[in-house]
């Protein structure tokens, strides 16, 4: 099935609402849908007979920024028997400062892949997965400040006794202090 | 009558702590342990091509039989801790390679590499650093060598306490005696 083949059973199954744009003519062409409808619209792409999306080859987080105030995450799926493949995002509303992170619907339950992909988003973007069975941080220390893909990411001045910024290095540590 | 030296009699003069400096730098057991691609080119310094096993280096699969630590990669503050653990279940007296540049100075990380250490040595003390990116097997030797140089120099039995007081008493213009050691006139 091509692009338009299965936003027409999208479409056909959900309505035009959950789609919230569609860019048909880029290099890769993909759908932004409704972020509550995700875990729905996952489960449909993974047991319809003619999608068959057997395979969630990859999650991708991205903060547009503070001005822009967005924030994104992409999934790549392909079926591995019919040779097709399909670009879904989501957009979300980036949280300011005190306020909790941005929330989108897991698909570990579907995917076993989205176990750590959504793991690695949430430790570097900050972008929380509601349903997710053990959203722990995956690469970064588990007391580790802040999430670093963050445009306005600023690094920790100390990690345990030591100072994290290559210039700090003659400075003493909170050891010595 | 003059006696011909033949070195038939078996008696070899020297210190003891020549004797024991010679012993331990011989026989520099590093823990086999790698974090990175510097690794690599330390298993690769250990294999036949290198052959460490010519100057007694060895590998040892505990803490607490090595005499070396050889960090040999990127050390990240998750790693870190882990890191001062190792180091802290050797037994003294222990020493530190800090094999290329990451572990020298954070390496290509320097500026961006939020999650790493910027050098070792901001968490346990280094006695050589040898630079490359990796090294070559010859510069992991040569750090070594560079060690054992540093071995031979040491004073292991020497009475350090002993010393430093006499050293202190020098400084201060006293003539050393166990008077002057009397910690209330030195406050008075």
């Amino acid at each position: 099935m091509n692009f338009s083949e299965i936003k027409e059973a999208l479409t056909a199954k959900f309505g035009e609402v959950i789609i919230v744009n569609s860019v048909d003519n880029a290099p890769q062409p993909y759908l932004i849908v409704s972020t509550e409808r995700l875990a729905d619209i996952g489960s449909f792409l993974h047991r319809d007979e003619r999608l068959f999306f057997d395979h969630l080859a990859c999650v991708t987080g991205i903060d547009n920024g503070a001005e822009t105030g967005t924030m994104e995450v992409v999934y790549n799926f392909y079926s591995i028997p019919y040779g097709h493949g399909l670009m879904l995002k989501v957009l979300l509303v980036r949280n300011k400062e005190d306020e909790p992170l941005p929330a989108v619907p897991t698909l570990s339950h579907i995917w076993r892949t989205a176990d750590w992909h959504e793991r690695e988003v949430f430790d570097l973007v900050g972008i929380h997965f509601e349903g997710h069975a053990d959203l722990r941080r995956i690469l970064l220390p588990a007391d580790w400040e802040g999430h670093p893909l963050r445009r306005d990411y600023t690094v920790q001045e100390v990690y345990h006794g030591i100072r994290v910024r290559y210039e700090d290095r003659d400075v003493p540590t909170s050891d010595d202090v | 009558m003059e006696r011909i030296k033949t070195g038939d009699g078996g008696i070899i003069l020297t210190s003891s702590e020549d004797l024991m400096n010679w012993a331990r730098l011989s026989s520099l057991w590093p823990m086999g342990f790698g974090i990175a691609c510097c690794a690599i080119e330390m298993m690769a310094t250990y294999a036949s091509h290198y052959d460490l096993e010519r100057f007694g280096i060895f590998p040892r699969p505990s803490p607490r039989q090595s005499d070396v630590m050889i960090v040999a990669g990127t050390v990240t503050f998750k790693m870190a801790d882990r890191l001062r653990r190792l180091y802290e279940q050797m037994p003294e007296p222990r020493y530190v390679i800090s094999m290329g540049s990451c572990s020298n100075c954070g390496g290509p990380y320097w500026e961006h590499g939020y999650h790493v250490v910027k050098g070792v040595d901001r968490i346990v003390p280094v006695d050589v650093y040898v630079p490359g990116c990796p090294p070559r097997p010859e510069a992991l030797i040569g750090g070594f060598m560079k060690l054992q140089d540093k071995i031979r120099k040491e004073h292991p039995l020497a009475p350090k306490m002993l010393l430093e007081m006499e050293a202190e008493a020098q400084a201060n213009e006293v003539p050393f005696s166990s008077e002057t050691h009397n910690t209330d006139k030195v406050v008075a």
